[in-house]
């Protein structure tokens, strides 16, 4: 959680969204992730380094190959993401119900003056 | 809040590019469906977790209508949502198209809401098509979760 925020700077850039749909298809290595963005080794290298502060991607050590490849916990999150929506999907839900048989009850459906008498 | 529903959420993937959600309700599919296209009802409960409002509340429900909710957190950075009505019955049917600025923009994503009478309550059914099956990959692999999933620690800390 405390890398939201970096993950959020880190996804804000299209070039870094794109090189993670780029990792998401398997890992690549810097010179094959520039060619397709037609940007130099070091401009791919910062974002790649922006990504890398934020535990969305990581290198793995191949001889001389540096490939990057997306982060363990991201993959996880894959897996994660349904999990994810279905809690939240239900915490809403559930205050929905409230708010339903609140409205059967006064059968008039208002808006909830926060403040106000209820 | 007592947070045990005997009306379970299901949510469930559908081919490659599909995500369903279906959930009961203790109320007439009017009420529900109003629920969902009444600004000031959806206020109330589409707030997500502790911390969040959501100071703008745009919702202009009629075919051709748009959408537009805007969260927002004292220490976190805020987003929204915009989208737009396809189709709406009253009571029985939402079509709408949507996508998240979180900042960055996500690819559209196409959802059917259906209302269906369930006994004395409502059996709702949400169908979200994402593009095609890459945009779902690529959708639920980019991060996206991770504000979410962050968001919704907190929702579930606020409820239990």
């Amino acid at each position: 959680m405390q890398s939201l925020d970096s993950s959020f700077a880190a996804l804000a850039d299209p070039t870094r969204r794109a090189i993670l749909a780029r990792l998401a298809l398997g890992e690549a290595t810097v010179l094959e992730l520039a060619k397709p963005f037609e940007m130099t080794q070091p401009a791919i290298s910062r974002h790649l380094k922006v990504l890398e502060s934020a535990g969305l991607i990581e290198q793995r050590v191949d001889g001389t190959r540096r490939p990057r490849r997306l982060a363990k916990p991201a993959l996880d999150n894959i897996d994660e993401f349904l999990n994810t929506l279905r809690r939240a999907l239900a915490a809403n839900y559930d205050r929905l119900d409230q708010i339903l048989a609140d409205v059967n009850q006064n059968s008039t459906p208002t808006h909830k003056n926060p403040g106000g008498p209820r | 809040m007592n947070t045990t529903s005997n009306k379970p959420l299901s949510l469930r993937t559908e081919g490659d590019t599909h995500i369903v959600v279906t959930r009961r309700f203790n109320a007439t599919p009017e009420a529900v469906y109003r629920a969902h296209t009444d600004p000031a009802i959806i206020q109330q409960w589409l707030l997500g977790p502790d911390g969040w409002t959501m100071p703008v509340c745009i919702c202009e429900a009629r075919p051709g209508g748009s959408f537009r909710y805007e969260w927002a957190h004292q220490s976190k950075p805020g987003f929204y949502i915009t989208g737009e009505f396809h189709a709406l019955e009253p009571g029985r049917r939402i079509v709408h198209v949507e996508r998240m600025f979180l900042p960055f923009q996500t690819p559209d994503n196409h959802v059917e809401t259906r209302f269906d009478a369930d006994g004395d309550g409502t059996l709702m059914t949400m169908r979200m098509t994402l593009p095609d099956a890459e945009t779902r990959k690529q959708m639920l692999s980019s991060g996206m979760e991770k504000g979410m999933e962050a968001s919704y620690v907190r929702l579930e800390s606020q409820l239990g």
